[in-house]
Order: structure tokens, then sequence, then C-alpha cells
């Protein structure tokens, strides 16, 4: 089950500047888990030492919000994509 | 690092303190917090006295050194030092002993706040040599990235939610700018400029150029401040979209007290938002200090971001400060910008309805005392948003060109007010 993530400029040294990459896992925390056995120290980059999402990266699947979805447990299917982003001001 | 430009020493995360150059860029590389300018506050306090900044023009870059930029602007020199308004009508209205207005709906050249931001981002783009500037919008920015781009000569990209008002459409258009209007609402434009940004050599002047465009905000606390005779107000009602300009108005009163500008002394910052997009009040009723994000609904369409960036440090400000929020329906907000039009001659947009019917609100719950003094922010005019009150305002009388129509006319308004 290929899902690709965007992966925001800030991450792209730890992907070796890859701004696509691609991961099988079935829900988006294994999807993490999974790139950080392939890009170790991206998880750190990504989740608090809570485990959780850390406060100014908002994670995307299809374009909606995995906080309006399930978080870590949003299951991914085959062609879905993910999109990391920072969070950005207003206007 | 401590290569200093201007009074900056660098950018710094505001969650982890690691320190970046002064260069287009935003977010930590670690944690992926915000970036924010630091100065040199000792270099600033030699020459920014009060003396000085009396002695100079009357804009907002008579505050100069406490504004990110290098050299001398070259961008916007005229915005800025807009009316502080003593609104006694509407403070008798709202049960307040003393009631302000900073009045930024007449803001030059696009008649909101936004031209203090947008100045102060373009004039450091020029430093940092683009010639090509953009924006995610939900309008008011929009108008200001099109009209300062244009009078700088530099090309702009403005994307926008494509059900905007046609006035802020129109007001972006007019100017040559590029408009990107974008099937989905704002927290959407957002998602997809932070991905273009990355791609193309652009100043995205509120995405890689936000550490020196959201400083421009605090010209809007400088000027209170010294419009009241050089004091911080008690209470100032600010509207919240991002959250960003007040967690600005904060730090302008914490850099004028640091600088003995002002005297040391407690004050309270207020958010309002509309209960269609209120993710930040919300947070702050409940007493939490994080917020969920929520789908927009409302009329407020300039506060409308569901995904506030500024959010958490927003409910910060207000708990250290001892502020509250509040949140106000569709109606309200109409009813708000009546108040003000009505009692002051003032004519905000939908985000001043809001602010003014917040106020109001926390003035009748007693989170803001009848006995004090208030400040409300306006941040935009409400010839921008007329949609929002065409049908809720009064009609125009028509008569012929008669004398006697006329005296009929009145003759028939006065049966309605005996009978009303």
């Amino acid at each position: 089950m290929p899902t690709k993530v965007r992966i925001p400029t800030p991450l792209r040294q730890l992907t070796g500047g890859e701004e696509l990459v691609t991961v099988t896992a079935a829900n988006v925390g294994a999807a993490i888990a999974e790139m950080q056995a392939k890009y170790p120290g991206i998880k750190d980059r990504l989740l608090d030492d809570k485990g959780e999402v850390r406060r100014f990266v908002n994670v995307y699947v299809n374009e909606e919000d995995i906080r309006f979805l399930q978080n870590q447990a949003t299951l991914l299917k085959d062609g879905d994509e993910i999109s990391i982003i920072p969070a950005i001001a207003g206007g | 690092m401590e290569k200093h430009e201007g009074f900056m020493k660098a950018l710094k995360c505001r969650e982890c303190g690691r320190e970046y150059p002064l260069g287009a860029t935003h977010v930590c590389e670690f944690d992926f917090g915000p970036l924010e300018v630091a100065y040199d506050y000792e270099r600033i306090s030699k020459t920014l006295t009060r003396t000085a900044i009396e002695a100079r023009p009357r804009t907002m870059w008579r505050y100069r050194e406490l504004l990110p930029i290098a050299g001398e602007p070259t961008v916007g020199l005229q915005v800025g030092y807009t009316p502080l308004v003593k609104a006694d009508r509407l403070a008798k209205h709202l049960g307040i002993r003393e009631l302000w207005i900073k009045n930024d709906a007449v803001n030059y050249p696009t008649l909101s706040f936004k031209d203090r931001v947008v100045s102060v981002a373009l004039s450091r783009s020029q430093e940092l040599g683009f010639k090509t500037v953009a924006c995610a919008s939900t309008g008011n920015l929009a108008n200001s990235v099109a009209a300062n781009a244009a009078s700088a000569g530099l090309k702009s990209y403005v994307f926008i939610p494509s059900d905007l008002e046609l006035g802020k459409v129109v007001n972006s258009l007019v100017y040559g700018a590029n408009v990107i209007g974008i099937k989905g609402h704002y927290d959407e434009v957002n998602r997809l400029c932070a991905e273009i940004a990355g791609k193309f050599g652009w100043a995205f002047v509120n995405v890689n150029m936000r550490p020196y465009y959201a400083e421009g905000s605090k010209s809007m606390g400088f000027e209170i401040c010294e419009q009241l005779g050089w004091r911080t107000p008690q209470h100032t009602v600010v509207p919240m979209a991002s959250g960003s300009l007040l967690t600005k108005i904060h730090k302008s009163y914490q850099e004028f007290a640091k600088l003995g500008l002002v005297k040391e002394s407690s004050w309270h910052i207020h958010g309002a938002q509309a209960t269609g997009c209120n993710p930040i009040s919300q947070a702050e009723k409940a007493g939490m200090d994080f917020f969920k994000p929520v789908k927009p609904n409302t009329i407020a369409k300039s506060l409308a971001i569901g995904t506030p960036a500024d959010g958490f440090y927003a409910l910060k400000v207000m708990k250290e400060t001892g502020g509250h929020a509040d949140d106000v329906s569709d109606d309200e907000v109409r009813e708000g910008i009546r108040m003000l039009a009505e009692c002051e001659g003032i004519f905000a947009e939908t985000a001043g309805g809001v602010t003014v019917s917040v106020a109001k609100k926390l003035i009748a719950s007693g989170k803001i005392p009848a006995s004090d003094s208030a400040v409300l922010c306006i941040t935009g005019n409400g010839l921008k948003t007329l949609e929002a009150m065409t049908g809720h305002v009064g009609q125009t009388c028509e008569i012929r060109p008669s004398l006697r129509e006329f005296e009929a006319m009145l003759k028939d308004e006065e049966k309605v007010a005996v009978t009303a």
C-alpha cells in the first residue's frame, strides 16, 4: 500500500534532499516509524517527547488535517498522500 | 551568527531558542517552532527616546529601531499613525468609564492594519534581494501586498479563498497583482502556499518572511501608548485570526516598558473571535492552553482561520495578562458594526464588529470592569465588506424632487416615530 509523503523544506536534509518519499505503513503513526527507520532523526522532529505530533507541525492526509481524522491512528490506503507542513500565520 | 543587521541580532526559535542568520526563513529546522527577530535592546535604548520619537514624522517608522529592517525603510513610508479616537458615546452605550478606538480602518494606503506588516515585510524583502512577493490572505493582506508591491515596482502573487467579498478581490486586481482564487477556505490556501513557498524563490510575506512581517504589528501598540500620553492602556481588545496581532500588541507594551518609554504597569489583553471560527476563544473559555482546529463558517472572513498559527501564544498572553476571550454570532457582528458607526461615525469591517461586540460582552460580564479604561483595535474598513451589511441597515427613502413629497415623507416619519 504505497503512500506518498511530501517532505517540507526544513526536513529535506534528513531525506537526502528528497521532497517526496514513499511509505507502505497502515496508519500515520506507523508511517512516521517507517520514515524514522529510513531517515533516522525524522521522528524527533515531528513528535514531542510524549509521542504527540509537535505543536507547530501540521500533518494532512489527502489535504485533511489529521486532527479532524484519527490523528496518528488515521488509516492509510493505496494512493493516499501525506503532507507535513509547519503552521503559518494569517491573514 | 552574531552578524548584526541594523538593530537585529538574529532569528531565534520561540520554542527551543536555537539561533539562525537573518535570512528569509520562518521555522526552526529542529522543532518547526516559529522564528522571531532578536534585537540589541541596549543599543536601541541609546537612540530611541520619547524626545527622538516625537521629533520624527508621524508614521509607524518613528519607532524604526524596534522594526526589523537593516537600513532605512523603502516601502510604505507613509503607513501608520492612525487616529486614536476617544469614544465617549460608545463608552456610554457599552457601559464603561472610558473607551478609545484605535482606528486602522483608515490606515494608509489600503485601509487595514495589514499595511503595517506589509511595509516591513516588503522593505526587508528588498534588502534580501527579492523581486517577487506573495502572500496567502483572507483579503486585507492581499490588498496591501498588491498595492505596496505596485508602488515599489515589485511583482506580486496573492492567494485568496475564491469566495471572498467582491471589494477585497477588486481591491487586489486593480494594482495589477496576479490574484489566485483557491477553491477552499483560508487554511487550505495557507497549506498550499506553504508548499509553494518552498518551491519558488519568492518572498512570501506571511510564510518565509513571517518573522519580519509579524513584527510590523507592534507599531499599532507603540502608537496606542504614545497617543495615550506615553502609557499603556488598562485593557486592550484585539480581534484574533492567527492570534499574531494580539501577541505583538503585548510585545509592543513590553518593549516600551523595558526601554522606559512607558511606566512599568499591568495591562490586560483580551481576544475577540466570531463564534463561527472560535478555536482560540473556545480554548480560553475552557481554561485550556491548546486549541482544537475548527472549520470556519462566519461572515467575519478576515478572521476565518481555523488553525491559528499563533493560537498557542495568544492563549499564553491572555493568561499572563489576566485577559479573556469571547466570541459572537454573525448577528452580533453586524450589531457591533452598527454600534461603532452610529456612536462614533466609524465604519469598520466585520472584524471590527467582532471586536466591538466581544468588548460589550466582556464589559457586561465584568471581565472588563465598568470603572476601567479600554482600547478597541479596529483593523479594517467597512467599505470592503459591504455584503455583510447589505439588507441589514436602513433603506433609502425615495421621492420625486418635490418639496410636497419631502414634507409628506417627514410627516410619515414623525407618525412612525410617535407610534414606535
